[in-house]
């Protein structure tokens, strides 16, 4: 009962907040303090939003971004998961490429986008290159730390009950690394959607969510601007909590191994 | 969440160990370079890409030397250092005070909490035209931008932390005649600590990350970001690639040099986790 009122009351501040402050958003918007062209309305930003959703250029533009996003993610998981695991299991291989990693990682990806745009042009082959530059390194760690902390007891065990190598590593390794795999998939989606964003802004290709908020200032279209990162917002929103955390309560909450996960 | 760089431990025990297998070490950690340098060599003098784009290792290394002794990359790299470091200050005061308001009290967390939550997920340079409209081209706005997006990793885990404190120490604390600022103090800081020192790890992070793309936007008349935007203009790859060298090496120092020492003086010390 407590807790639910406590719960309540919750909601209620939260609720309470939320109005205030786009109350005073409002308010310094109307004041005419600021420029309405910096600082639109909410109900501007509210008709610019739906204007590009009705129409449809706010949808393909998100389409894009959300192409090159995912384009880019596949690319990293398909290396990165595969070069994790066998960072992990082969000590050769780990100390070719442990260095090398440890090396780019600290580049932020955004230092590579002129780069990238001199070797590789504008557009969609850029971006999806420096959103894949972005995600692989947590991938690859995320990998390589997962399958090093499977428990050697639960290895041992194992053998002893005679699994041979193959399913000792479908069996035991792979779940055993997969807190840890779905965690750097999470962190390395975290990555990708930052990267797009600014690779898009600087990349200019004409289409994608970022591109659309650089375009805006130039015109001093506050209020579509605020209504591209209102999507980019949601849509990062989405992936984090539905389906990420989705997964997650079917994978490894399910085996009971959310312990790990939380690193 | 913890940034895996954490789980790097290869310099770790170099220390520890003897004359030849130190050396063995080192040789091992060298030879990956030398293979992808070796290759980039080949493929440079090749001439498959034009040589403006895909300049040999020679010629990064003499612009970068070149660059260094007439004083242009240090003070670039100054620039960007001093931005860095005052977003970052920024976020660590803001950050850290907010945070731990949230983690105490009940009412700032259901005030902050909905504010917090809605403005995090959304990558920090969307934000950056919304600045640059509001606070102008410039150092205002980076420094302001780069300060607010990495605030949030800070806030959230020093409410974490805070929460986090478990609840037999604060009892006992206050069962054995500890007022607030003693508890504050001697129980409820130092048991957040480590989760505040990975918030200001990843909000270091975070920032440099930001900070780069934001000096190619915002125009500012230095910086690594840029020096780096700049010589895509004329073609200088060469600069473009020593730019980026600086930036890796400035990144691998701020996790190694400043956040290993500060989490080995304090929190490692203290036994609260193990190095």
């Amino acid at each position: 009962m407590t807790e639910m009122g406590q719960n309540l009351r919750s909601t209620v501040r939260a609720a309470i907040t939320l109005t205030v402050a786009a109350a005073a958003y409002e308010v310094l918007a109307r004041s005419g303090y600021f420029a309405p062209a910096l600082l639109p309305t909410l109900a501007n930003v509210a008709r610019a939003l739906f204007a590009s959703l009705a129409d449809g250029t706010m949808i393909e533009h998100a389409a894009f971004t959300l192409y090159r996003v995912l384009f880019g993610f596949s690319l990293a998981v398909v290396v990165g998961i595969p070069l994790g695991i066998l960072m992990a299991r082969f000590q050769r291989v780990e100390h070719f490429f442990l260095p090398l990693v440890s090396a780019l990682m600290p580049i932020p990806s955004f230092a590579l986008v002129p780069l990238f745009m001199l070797w590789f042009g504008i557009g969609n082959l850029t971006t999806v290159l420096i959103v894949f530059y972005a995600a692989t390194f947590p991938m690859v760690f995320n990998t390589w730390s997962g399958v090093r902390s499977v428990n050697p007891l639960w290895l041992r065990a194992a053998g002893a009950m005679g699994a041979d190598e193959n399913s000792l590593f479908w069996k035991v390794i792979i779940p055993g690394a997969s807190p840890f795999i779905i965690t750097g998939m999470r962190q390395s989606f975290l990555r990708a959607w930052i990267a797009v964003v600014g690779a898009e802004m600087i990349a200019a290709s004409d289409w994608g969510l970022g591109w659309v908020i650089f375009d805006a200032k130039e015109f001093l279209n506050t209020d579509i601007m605020l209504a591209a990162l209102i999507v980019i917002g949601c849509i990062g929103y989405v992936f984090e909590r539905l389906v990420f955390g989705s997964v997650e309560r079917a994978t490894v909450q399910r085996w009971g191994m959310t312990r790990a996960a939380k690193g | 969440m913890q940034d895996a760089v954490t789980t790097i431990a290869v310099d770790r025990t170099l220390g520890r160990l003897r004359g030849g297998e130190r050396l063995r070490l080192v040789a091992r950690n060298i030879f990956p370079f030398v293979v992808v340098g070796g290759i980039w060599e080949i493929v440079a003098w090749a001439n498959i890409f034009p040589r403006r784009l895909f300049p040999t290792l020679e010629e990064v290394a003499s612009s970068f030397i070149q660059l260094t002794v007439s004083g242009i990359l240090p003070h670039h790299t100054i620039d960007t250092v001093i931005r860095l470091l005052s977003g970052f200050a920024l976020a660590g005061v803001f950050g850290v005070t907010i945070g731990v308001l949230m983690g105490r009290s009940r009412r700032a967390e259901d005030i902050c909490l909905p504010l917090v939550s809605i403005c995090a997920p959304i990558p920090g340079l969307a934000y950056a035209p919304l600045f640059l409209l509001w606070f102008g081209l410039g150092n205002l706005s980076s420094v302001l931008l780069v300060g607010f997006v990495s605030a949030f990793p800070i806030i959230f885990n020093s409410w974490t932390g805070v929460k986090a404190v478990k609840e037999i120490w604060v009892r006992s604390a206050q069962s054995m005649g500890a007022d607030d600022r003693r508890l504050f103090r001697y129980v409820i800081l130092p048991g957040a600590l480590p989760y505040i020192l990975t918030g200001l790890r990843l909000g270091l992070a975070q920032a440099w990350r930001i900070l780069v793309a934001v000096e190619m936007l915002a125009a500012v008349p230095w910086g690594l970001g840029w020096m780096i935007f700049g010589a895509r203009k004329f073609l200088n790859t060469d600069v473009m690639m020593a730019g980026i060298v600086v930036i890796a090496v400035i990144g691998l120092a701020l996790e190694k040099f400043v956040f290993r020492k500060i989490e080995d003086y304090t929190v490692v010390r203290w036994g609260m986790i193990t190095s």
